[in-house]
């Protein structure tokens, strides 16, 4: 019996938002579980199911997936956002990649005190707007389509708009400078199901605030002592 | 005309080091390129060559591609070395992706401090024996085959050989309690391909030291 996929993982967005954003913009709804103690984490490690101790898992046709960077691969298959072949695949990995180190900058963010905050802020910002966007919005000028690869969505735009939108966070004019993608961010943001997706009540996730940081560093036992970059 | 991957780098292991790996087990033979200076990976920049101004490079196919990732995947998937369909995919990656969460700590270990050697050596030990390898000795002996995925072998049994020998470079008995691991090193190092790699004179670089630190503090300006 095919159920919804359920997604196991803390209260903060972390590595769990993107395969969020991949489910949702897929059309396809899915469950959360939020683990809000140890305990909650001791108990799926005994129940041994996670492959190497740690969350995300994400529990879809049969397995217990874990490792971010598989999930992600898994539903972009499935759900035909992964390119025709495998040139476009090599492509979208490529993208990927960029904007997953991008926004791995901000991963930390949430647990590091307010003076670090403002260093990383800019830090990322700068990473943004020097190496990134300018990756991006050339990929876009030279092809002139409107989706990064093979003239059709792929999980490599899913991801390039999460990773905007996360830096407009902190940033509310990263994208000056950077046509191409403001119109990318409009196109992508108004398909129907990313549009559901930014909309009120749905499964994003805000901001992390402070309320959830000691939560998750008491469940994961890390995050203890974060440096800025 | 089909040429030759060609890989740019630096001389050393690093990130390039797995590539190099997948490469040699899928009996593919490529080129090499080393930088030496700050300048030459600045020129790649500016040539439009690095997407992300960043290395591993390699060039295949037509396509300039960067991103560890992006480049072993492809390489997989090229060489029939990613499983028969998308489940056996997404065991493959969920292997590759917890090995090289190991890795990473051993590609980091050149650039800790000398006090902070033997700590570090300590966790690779740890992580090693205590998350990363009972799961492959696990599935091992579960299944009974002779490799990791779909009874043939994949990215995920080159990936482990790579990670088994570098783990022992520094703990040298890191083995010991894992007899399914043992059998599998040694099936794996009679591969035919990967026998070639493991012998002097193959592309495989030698581990990493005070050289290969001074050439990436210069080059990648680590930032």
């Amino acid at each position: 019996m095919s159920g919804k996929p359920v997604l196991h993982y803390v209260s903060v967005r972390g590595r769990m938002e993107p395969v969020k954003w991949l489910l949702a913009a897929a059309g396809v709804e899915f469950e959360e579980r939020i683990l809000k103690t140890k305990d909650d984490l001791q108990k799926l490690r005994t129940d041994g199911c996670l492959l190497f101790q740690q969350v995300p898992m994400v529990e879809i046709d049969g397995m217990k997936m874990v490792q971010t960077r598989a999930i992600l691969n898994y539903i972009a298959g499935k759900y035909n956002l992964y390119g025709k072949d495998l040139k476009e695949r090599a492509l979208i990995d490529m993208y990927v990649g960029g904007t997953d180190d991008l926004m791995g900058f901000l991963l930390s963010f949430p647990f590091l005190s307010a003076e670090d905050k403002v260093k990383q802020c800019a830090f990322v910002v700068q990473k943004a707007t020097s190496r990134y966007f300018p990756a991006y919005e050339k990929v876009l000028k030279d092809h002139g389509q409107d989706f990064l690869v093979g003239n059709r969505l792929s999980w490599a735009d899913i991801h390039l708009l999460e990773a905007i939108l996360m830096l407009e966070e902190k940033k509310s004019d990263a994208l000056s400078g950077f046509p191409l993608l403001q119109a990318f961010k409009k196109r992508i943001s108004s398909i129907p199901t990313i549009k559901k997706f930014l909309a009120p009540g749905s499964k994003r996730k805000p901001i992390s605030d402070d309320k959830y940081v000691e939560t998750v560093r008491r469940v994961l036992r890390m995050y203890y002592d974060v440096k800025p970059n | 005309m089909s040429e030759k991957p060609r890989l740019t780098y630096i001389n050393g292991r690093g990130r390039m080091e797995s590539i190099r790996w997948l490469l040699a087990a899928a009996g593919v033979e490529f080129e090499e390129i080393f930088l030496q200076t700050r300048e030459q990976l600045l020129k790649l920049g500016q040539d439009g060559s690095l997407m992300f101004h960043q290395l591993p490079l390699v060039e295949i196919d037509g396509m300039k591609l960067v991103q560890c990732r992006a480049i072993l995947s492809y390489i997989a998937g090229k060489y029939n070395l990613y499983g028969k369909d998308l489940k056996e995919r997404a065991l493959i990656d969920m292997y590759v992706e917890g090995i090289s969460d190991l890795m990473q700590l051993i590609l980091m270990f050149p650039f800790s401090p000398p006090e902070a050697k033997e700590k570090n050596i300590a966790t690779i030990s740890e992580k090693a024996t205590e998350r990363y390898f009972p799961v492959f000795e696990k599935v091992l002996k579960q299944h009974g085959q002779d490799f990791l995925v779909g009874n043939r072998f994949s990215w995920a049994d080159v990936q482990l050989m790579e990670a088994i020998l570098a783990v022992e470079e520094k703990v040298p008995s890191v083995l010991s309690g894992f007899p399914q691991l043992q059998a599998f090193k040694t099936k794996m190092s009679n591969m035919p391909t990967i026998k070639k790699f493991l012998q002097p004179g193959s592309p495989r670089k030698p581990p990493p030291d005070e050289n290969y630190v001074a050439t990436v503090m210069k080059i990648f300006k680590l930032d």
